[in-house]
């Protein structure tokens, strides 16, 4: 299983790549290569050209502003997963890298890479998805914000052009005190979520929901809101008839089959994940606004 | 005579090497100007080869062959494998061509090879090879292979049936006729792939001058494989070395010969380069043998008390699309079902038929897990239906220690009527439950039910037949310098065998352990060989090394005795030493009798001196000896999700005397994690045209360190009274009742919704559709 | 496509300077190209983790990074954790608790266990079973490798 023959292009500017991207034919970008490398060595993918991120500077790191975060493309996953300013700030991200693939895969993984390989169960895309993150994309024509909404377009999709790179995630973390949850089922250990459940929510001193997200992983094409599922949970306390209902629009969605299960499975699942996450994270919030009151 | 080393936890010499990377596996065997080598598959599961063009691969960069079954020795083209186990109920004895010649017969049969400078090359040039294939019916599912109009693996056959043969004792007919209680299970069992780290690999080397070969192979019979090579290259047997060097793990499929081994040597020689093939792991999961599916359909006859009266039923199996080891897997199957339990009355009809998948070859545990499977599910259910406890209902029905020997009544693989040696089941039974604390489990599950989780609890035992024949001989050797040399058929891939003949030779030679050099798994070190599979070479080899030991300490004593001029009553062989008792203890060392030996150049020995201080020795088996045990298992069910975690694994293991405990802990603890896989995760998927679905580690899933605990295991050992150690084979026993155990234990777990299991592997889906028909999920889903 | 690219890189504390293919994984760089055949390919796709190498001290499996990425940068092989020609504690602990079998998986193992103790001196056998978990072993039912990556840190902790 070795990789057809490529072109290898190292730029040390972002300007650089950029120029690459749009003048050379058949090239695709290379960043923590997990994913990528796994297809080239197969040959699914034969890229004629590899431009590799890793050695432009400023495409990685956290940088926290006032009510922001903006996270560069090629920042290691495993910066993220032990950074503790992010594990305050943006719970939800430490949880789901729990849950991404295996210590080697995110030593070398990027978050930008994760989001631009766009697999329909990457829990990082989910967690942005839940978050509204915008994405911060470079071309020939210059940068341009993409809402997590539109960025995710289809299966393995993503609005992405052929010649343009992934710069910067920017994240509005939420209020200090919210519940977070990111409930998975996987096969085994690591492995691709068979389905997951991102959820967020925010209530005000009464325990009325204010905010909710609730985000699907692996159940579908890509990533999915279930606005459904959020709107019945705002505006009223939770209890266990709302998680219920919560639940059981989350799950109506329409489901992949494949391999590793049917429609029907997934979208049990996605019931019943949503409402473990959804007790989990109202379970987190009032813990936590109880630590701050 | 000591035996320090014999039954001592002894670390593995082997393993400084490995720890260190300094191993040496077929890819790191480096000769200069090696070639490599890459073949072209078959994309589909059934079709005729209507041409293929060469032309243009051979002109791709760096290559320097491209050769098809056109472009082979005549003979060497129209040869099939040789069929290493023939049957007389075999319609058709079927085996692959070197390269396919006008019809493929499963997606990954091999078409072409090219050699090329490098791997990365070889496969570049693959994509220029054009062949126009006509895509023909294929079979997929083995039961649709039966069906009126079905199509047939091989387009010349009329029937997609290899053979059905009975097996039975006893008139069942009557005793199910009587009966008072009639149980029956339908059961789909499926069990994947032995998936070794290691993929199969080869490096061929032609010595022109000598007009010879040499093959390193990662497989586990050198010695047949030199047999087959022979034949199918039409050379002299003795022209051929082949070494198995370090191999990454076997677990059956490399015990096979398989065709492009052939075609690489003969590449070889043709091109007078080394030429080097390493399978990788997608040519892996297409190429290298399984196991498959099997269709159970068994009913059981008993008493009000659950006694066995009979058991009855057929089954189906899928022997893919050739038959290197004939019918083996079902037969061993077939055999296997009785168990430990009397059985007054038995009649098994298999039917064994082809689909268009590669062949069905032994893997960990040869058909016995689905015997085992059947057997323990009907006990189940028996104890279900009578509300008899499920291991009471085992030890009631066990046959006693005081029955041994026992003939079940059946013939088995060996050839030999199926008489089980040794073992006392209720022991291994009791000991098994009292690990696992079986008796508390009500109480454990009835806490865990308060809590909102549901745990389950079950029990499967198994009988194993093991130390198939025909033979693994071992030559122990004195060498001049004291060192003791122990050469065997044996191979290893992974089981210790380096250590533990080292321990047996040691402790009966009389010398260190550290003194002992072992060479395995080379044709040049012993004339005759076979290599490990079935659990033999413990049986096989150990018996042989602890004779040839003997002998060797007979003649070391002799030659003693007459230099230290002391009986030989008054002598001790220690650490490589011969000391006489007493006074100044006078000592003469194994190396200065090793070459006292050889004698003096033109002088002449006494008649009874022994000719080099060596001995080779083939132990040969009446029979299998037989391995037994009890595994009990407990499990939590997620019942949102359908998920299953072992909580608890305990194992009763008797493989009769323990060579090395540590390594037989291993064995065990390594086999149970091959059944935690059976049970619960490695499904090898194919659609209805026979294309493989599960082609990658993420599809097609093994354990993980979070899905196997560390088992107790419990050490019975009754001696087999058939070979000279009383040992018993070790490396299977892990495996076999593993899924019986954790598929009963997921049904007790949920035994509230009444939700019954029938298949293995038990996917978490199938969990959730059970109890979504049982109307386990009211509105509000936990 | 064949142009070759200069790479120096440091491998167990010696640098080597080399041409190299850019297609040319990690993992045949160590094994084909520098002769370091410890570090084993199980399916080259990024599951088996019998491939895994340390970059800059970071576990990495070496079938999903090229060679020429590694410009600059410090590796560590299964070769260079042996100390003074002998075993390390943990490789000594590999014997001792049984550890491998078959030994195909075990040199990956044995570099994200390094990893490990070094990150985290004190795991419990959670945290092991973790890091085992980007690992596929055939043979030993991870009970081996879980006892001896215990008992070297029990072992390490002790020494200090």
């Amino acid at each position: 299983m070795k990789p057809a023959p490529f072109d290898y292009h190292a730029p040390t500017s972002l300007d650089e790549a950029v120029a690459l991207m749009s003048t050379l034919d058949n090239a695709k970008v290379i960043a923590g290569g997990q994913s990528l490398v796994a297809m080239m060595n197969f040959r699914y993918a034969m890229p004629d050209h590899l431009i590799d991120l890793g050695n432009i500077a400023g495409l990685s790191g956290l940088h926290f502003e006032a009510q922001t975060l903006r996270i560069g493309a090629m920042t290691r996953q495993r910066e993220l997963e032990f950074s503790v300013p992010l594990a305050n700030k943006v719970p939800l991200l430490k949880a789901a890298l729990a849950h991404v693939g295996h210590r080697q895969t995110r030593n070398r993984g990027t978050l930008g890479g994760s989001l631009a390989h766009a697999d329909p169960a990457a829990e990082l895309p989910t967690a942005c998805l839940a978050l509204d993150a915008e994405i911060e994309i470079a071309g020939a024509n210059g940068t341009r914000i993409v809402p997590m909404r539109e960025f995710s377009a289809g299966f393995m999709t993503t609005a992405l052009g052929y010649d343009e790179i992934l710069l910067a995630v920017h994240l509005r973390p939420w209020a200090n005190g919210h519940g977070y949850s990111f409930q998975e089922y996987a096969r085994r250990h690591g492995d691709f979520a068979v389905a997951g459940a991102a959820v967020l929510l925010d209530a005000n001193n009464d325990g009325v929901i204010e905010r909710a997200a609730v985000a699907l992983c692996g159940v579908t094409d890509r990533p999915v809101r279930r606005d459904e599922a959020e709107a019945v949970l705002v505006g009223r306390q939770l209890d266990d008839g709302a998680i219920a209902r919560a639940a059981s629009l989350a799950g109506d969605v329409e489901a992949t089959a494949d391999i590793h299960a049917d429609a029907t499975y997934r979208r049990h699942l996605a019931r019943v994940l949503t409402t473990r996450a959804l007790h989990e994270a109202s379970s987190r919030m009032r813990t936590k606004k109880r630590e701050i009151a | 005579m000591g035996s320090k080393n014999f039954g001592a936890r002894v670390t593995r010499f082997e393993d400084v090497a490995l720890v260190s990377g300094q191993g040496q596996y077929v890819d790191d065997i480096r000769i200069a100007g090696t070639l490599h080598a890459a073949f072209l598959r078959s994309p589909h599961g059934h079709a005729r080869i209507k041409s293929i063009d060469t032309s243009a691969a051979q002109r791709c960069k760096g290559v320097h062959a491209v050769l098809t079954a056109a472009d082979l020795p005549e003979r060497m083209r129209k040869q099939r494998m040789p069929l290493l186990l023939p049957n007389a109920t075999m319609a058709t004895l079927r085996t692959q061509h070197s390269l396919a010649v006008d019809e493929v017969c499963y997606v990954g049969q091999a078409l072409a090879i090219v050699v090329a400078d490098s791997r990365y090359l070889a496969e570049d040039t693959l994509a220029a090879i054009e062949v126009d294939y006509e895509v023909l019916g294929a079979v997929s599912d083995v039961r649709a292979a039966l069906a009126d109009g079905a199509p047939r693996a091989h387009a010349d056959l009329d029937s997609n049936v290899v053979s059905q043969f009975v097996m039975n004792y006893g008139d069942v007919d009557a005793a199910f006729a009587s009966a008072p209680h009639v149980f029956r299970e339908e059961l789909w069992q499926h069990r994947g792939g032995g998936m070794a780290m290691e993929t199969r690999g080869v490096l061929a080397q032609a010595n022109v001058t000598t007009d010879s070969l040499t093959l390193w192979s990662s497989t586990q019979t050198p010695h047949i494989a030199r047999r087959m090579l022979a034949e199918v290259l039409d050379v002299d047997l003795e022209s051929i070395r082949i070494i198995a060097p370090d191999v990454g793990g076997g677990f059956g499929p490399k015990a096979i010969f398989y065709p492009e081994d052939a075609v690489v040597a003969h590449a070889a020689r043709a091109l007078g380069r080394p030429v080097k093939f390493i399978e990788d792991r997608r040519e892996h999961f297409l190429c290298a043998t399984q196991e498959r599916d099997q269709y159970w359909n068994v009913e059981i006859a008993v008493d009000d008390d659950g006694n066995i009266l009979g058991v009855r039923g057929d089954m189906l199996h899928d022997t893919g699309a050739f038959v290197p080891w004939g019918i083996i897997m079902p037969y061993i199957a077939g055999a296997t079902m009785p168990g430990p339990y009397v059985v007054p009355a038995y009649h098994l009809a298999c039917t064994v038929a082809f689909t268009n998948k590669v062949a069905t070859t032994p893997v960990r545990g040869a058909g016995r897990p689905q015997a085992v499977f059947a057997m323990e599910r009907l006990m189940d259910r028996v104890a279900h239906e009578l509300k008899l406890d499920p291991a009471d209902l085992r030890r009631r029905n066990y046959i006693r220690p005081e029955q041994m020997p026992y003939s079940v009544g059946l013939i088995f693989r060996d050839g030999k009527p199926l008489i089980y040696d040794s073992g006392d089941y209720p022991r291994g039974h009791d000991a098994a439950l009292k690990l696992a604390g079986y008796a508390d489990f009500p109480a454990r599950q009835a806490a865990a039910k308060a809590d909102g989780r549901f745990i389950g609890i079950g029990v499967a035992s198994y009988v194993e037949g093991t130390g198939l024949g025909p033979f693994e001989g071992v030559t122990v050797r004195i060498l001049p310098d004291g060192r003791v040399r122990v050469t065997s058929g044996a191979t290893s891939q992974g089981q210790g065998t380096r250590t533990t003949l080292a321990q047996i030779v040691a402790d009966r030679v009389g010398c260190r352990i550290e003194d002992v050099v072992v060479t395995i798994g080379d044709t040049a070190g012993i004339a005759n060989g076979v290599g490990a599979f079935a659990s033999r070479l413990a049986v096989n080899a150990g018996s042989s090394a602890s004779i040839a030991g003997d002998h060797v300490r007979a003649s070391i004593l002799k030659m003693a005795s007459r230099a230290l001029g002391l009986p030989e009553s008054e002598i001790d062989l220690e650490d490589g030493k011969a000391i006489g008792r007493g006074g100044n203890r006078p000592t003469v060392s194994f190396g200065e009798l090793s070459r006292a030996a050889q004698g003096m150049p033109g002088f002449s020995m006494d008649a009874d001196h022994p000719v080099g201080l060596e001995h080779t020795a083939y132990f040969t088996p009446a029979q299998a000896s037989y391995c037994s045990g009890t595994h009990v298992v407990e499990v939590e069910v997620d019942v949102g999700t359908g998920a299953i975690k072992i909580l608890n694994y305990s194992v009763a293991h008797d493989c009769g005397n323990v060579i090395n405990p540590l390594i037989v802990d291993g064995q065990v603890q390594g086999g149970v994690a091959h059944g935690i896989g059976n049970a619960l995760l490695e499904w090898m998927q194919y659609d209805e045209n026979a294309q493989p679905l599960t082609t990658t580690f993420a599809d097609y899933l093994l354990p993980m360190a979070t899905d196997v605990p560390i088992c107790a295991i419990a050490h019975v050992e009754t001696p087999s009274p058939l070979n000279p150690i009383g040992v018993k084979g070790a490396g299977e026993g892990g495996t076999i009742p593993a899924a019986a155990a954790i598929i009963a234990a997921a049904e007790n777990a949920l035994s509230s919704f009444g939700v019954r299991f029938t298949e293995t592997p038990l996917m978490p889906d199938r969990i959730v559709q059970a109890l979504q028909r049982a109307g386990a999920y009211g509105e509000h889903v936990a | 496509m064949t142009t070759a690219h200069s790479i120096s890189v440091n491998i167990n504390g010696k640098t080597y300077s080399r041409d190299v293919e850019a297609r040319m994984t990690l993992a045949d760089f160590l094994r084909h190209e520098i002769g370091l055949t410890g570090t084993h390919l199980g399916c080259e796709h990024g599951v088996c983790g019998a491939c895994t190498v340390l970059i800059d001290g970071r576990s990495a499996r070496s079938c999903l990074t090229f060679a020429v990425q590694m410009n600059g940068r410090s590796l560590t092989t299964v070769e260079g954790l042996s100390v003074a020609g002998g075993l390390n504690p943990l490789q000594q602990a590999f014997q001792e608790h049984h550890g491998l079998q078959c030994g195909f998986c075990t040199s990956g193992i044995l570099m994200s266990l390094t990893e490990l103790l070094s990150d985290n001196p004190d795991p419990t056998e959670h945290d092991v079973r973790e890091i085992l978990t980007g690992h596929l072993c055939r043979c030993t039912g991870y009970a081996g490798p879980v006892r001896a990556a215990l008992a070297t840190a029990e072992q390490l902790k002790s020494i200090k």
